[in-house]
């Protein structure tokens, strides 16, 4: 029971981080209709700057996760360059071409970072001190509940910034008719850059929370990691900001689920063959509707 | 078969002729020296790249759809005839049959995990289709992994070294011409159809569906061929080597090259795989160069250098002879 009750915990945990990327990834395919298979590198230059700058909080007498702030500026702005300088002059030549350039950004930024930082694995200091506590028996740590509130919060946050301000509505009418934003004075570039720069600081927080779980940072950590969450989007329904929430969490539970009690080497097989039945059953996800196709 | 088709055969036959007579004197007279070995290593290497990026460009150019899990067949082709050739390995079949076997075992195996890959998801189109792959490519990786006749996921060696760089050069010929004439055949004029328009095509009475699980099905087979060739050249492999980049790697050559090119394919593959070996110091940015190299293309030039563009050997040889203009 205790080993049930820490596992639903950890996966939990794991599926908060996977939720915050899956945001990134349902929030630009909202708008663009593109998989940017670079923000799973997202994380992993957050993952870097987390390295490198919470060392130097620590020195100057601050806690490490204030180290989160520089990592969320850097990732920002990596996401906003990248748009920019890739995506944006393809923007109109066909979901092929932005397929590849994403693909190729993400190639890029691993191999800078191979380059830049080498290729041994770098184990980040620790990030939150916090102590274990008991819940019937289970030892639970409580960076994994804090992981998961901040992770709910967030959403939250998202959620209403959407729904209510005047910002996330012009979010919401540029993937519905770009022309007709357009029309009414929406400026769709500056919202589109808008939506990379929240989606890639959000990256940068995952980046923090996957360093407080596991302190290690690869320079191929982001690309898998991404692609997982991207299932984790399509399992909830992409472009749908709950369904990236609930994809995170189911998949994360599922994966630490079957590695404890069902078969610990084939973990991944069994996400990736969710995104398989998801697609062939429901392609829309859990809470995504469904768009027919226009001839 | 008209005349001219068949003129141009024999042209493209001897120019092959006169190539790999080119690279057998210039492997066997030992002009390199010490580094020969080294050199048809780097040959056989390009032979089976070529095999994967011109199979990877029947998916990509000429049927239009995106798989970003080729290494995922290349696995399946390579232990399947690693398996076989283990098993057969102290039955005293000939070597030049054994080969031919693993061959044809690695690609049989290959399209097999193509068709079963191929009927349930190629109903996606385009970036799902994308992902798609890659999730199969992973399951193939995870399975490799934890079966145990494949090494449990540690590095299976010991497998009988069968490619040379003579036999791989002749089975890559035996491959693109295959393939060649597939594009040329009605089945490949139908399956650019669809990529043109799947709906007119389907409304015209083509059998979208069966059409691209075949293309698939074909293409994962050479993929597969490609492994087998890889698994007896190399000796030993170990399943995380054939990962999304890996797969990614092979995209980009097709890409660079050009979409629906086979020529592009072709040197696409053989300029990327050699070049890294010839200028060790550039190892290390090599995939560093190809992504920028890739989103320029994507910016200037979406078709890749040489576009549909095919390398005519009779045509040039009309050219020189002063007639070709007319044509």
């Amino acid at each position: 029971m205790s080993i049930l009750i820490q596992s639903i915990i950890n996966g939990l945990n794991q599926g908060a981080i996977y939720a915050l990327i899956a945001l990134g990834y349902t929030m630009v395919y909202g708008i663009l209709r593109m998989i940017n298979f670079a923000h799973g590198d997202f994380i992993m230059v957050g993952a870097y700057t987390m390295f490198y700058t919470a060392p130097l909080m620590v020195s100057y007498g601050m806690p490490p996760w204030m180290a989160v702030l520089l990592a969320i500026v850097v990732c920002t702005v990596v996401g906003v360059l990248v748009e920019r300088i890739a995506y944006k002059p393809v923007r109109n030549s066909g979901s092929i071409s932005a397929l590849i350039t994403a693909l190729a950004m993400s190639v890029f930024l691993e191999n800078l970072a191979m380059v830049l930082f080498g290729g041994n694995p770098k184990t980040v200091v620790k990030i939150f001190d916090l102590p274990m506590i008991e819940i019937f028996g289970a030892k639970i740590q409580m960076k994994y509940l804090l992981t998961l509130g901040i992770g709910i919060a967030i959403m939250v946050i998202l959620t209403l910034f959407v729904q209510t301000t005047k910002l996330g509505k012009a979010m919401r009418a540029v993937p519905q008719d770009r022309e007709a934003a357009t029309i009414v004075g929406i400026n769709v570039d500056k919202i589109i850059t808008i939506t990379f720069a929240i989606g890639s600081a959000l990256a940068a927080v995952a980046a923090m929370m996957y360093c407080s779980t596991y302190p290690r940072c690869t320079t191929d950590m982001g690309s898998m990691m991404g692609i997982k969450a991207f299932i984790a989007a399509v399992l909830g329904g992409i472009g749908v900001i709950p369904g990236a929430m609930l994809g995170g969490l189911i998949i994360g539970l599922i994966e630490i689920l079957v590695k404890v009690y069902v078969a610990p080497g084939w973990y991944e097989a069994i996400t990736y063959s969710i995104l398989i039945v998801v697609l062939l059953i429901k392609p829309s996800g859990i809470l995504g509707k469904n768009v027919g196709e226009k001839v | 078969m008209p005349k001219k088709i068949k003129i141009n055969y024999v042209i493209n036959f001897i120019g092959l002729l006169l190539l790999f007579a080119a690279l057998y004197a210039l492997f066997e007279t030992g002009i390199f020296g010490t580094r020969t070995d080294y050199f048809k290593g780097i040959a056989t290497t390009a032979c089976y790249t070529i095999i994967m990026v011109t199979s990877l460009n029947l998916l990509v150019g000429i049927m239009g759809e995106f798989s970003l899990g080729h290494a995922g067949f290349m696995s399946v082709g390579a232990y399947a005839s690693a398996i076989l050739t283990n098993a057969l390995a102290e039955k005293g079949v000939p070597t030049f049959l054994l080969f031919l076997l693993a061959l044809l075992a690695g690609g049989i195996a290959a399209g097999i995990t193509g068709v079963l890959v191929g009927i349930p998801t190629l109903k996606l189109r385009g970036d799902y289709l994308a992902i798609v792959t890659v999730a199969f490519a992973e399951i193939i990786r995870v399975a490799f992994t934890n079966f145990e006749i494949t090494g449990g996921g540690r590095t299976m060696s010991g497998i009988t070294k069968l490619s040379n760089f003579y036999w791989a050069f002749w089975v890559m010929v035996v491959c693109v011409t295959i393939m060649y004439m597939f594009i040329r055949s009605r089945f490949g004029r139908t399956v650019k159809a669809i990529r043109e328009d799947y709906i007119a095509a389907a409304a015209s009475g083509v059998n979208v569906t069966f059409y691209k699980v075949m293309t698939f099905t074909v293409s994962a087979f050479f993929a597969g061929v490609a492994g087998a060739i890889y698994a007896h050249y190399m000796t030993a492999m170990i399943p995380t080597s054939f990962n999304f980049m890996y797969s990614a790697e092979f995209l980009t050559e097709v890409i660079i090259g050009g979409t629906g090119s086979m020529t592009g394919s072709i040197i696409g593959a053989t300029f990327l795989s050699a070049l890294p070996e010839a200028m060790r110091a550039f190892a290390k940015y090599r995939m560093l160069g190809y992504s920028v190299v890739l989103v320029l293309i994507m910016i200037f030039r979406p078709g890749g250098i040489f576009g549909r563009w095919e390398f005519s050997l009779s045509k040039v040889l009309r050219r020189i002879a002063g007639k070709g203009d007319k044509e």
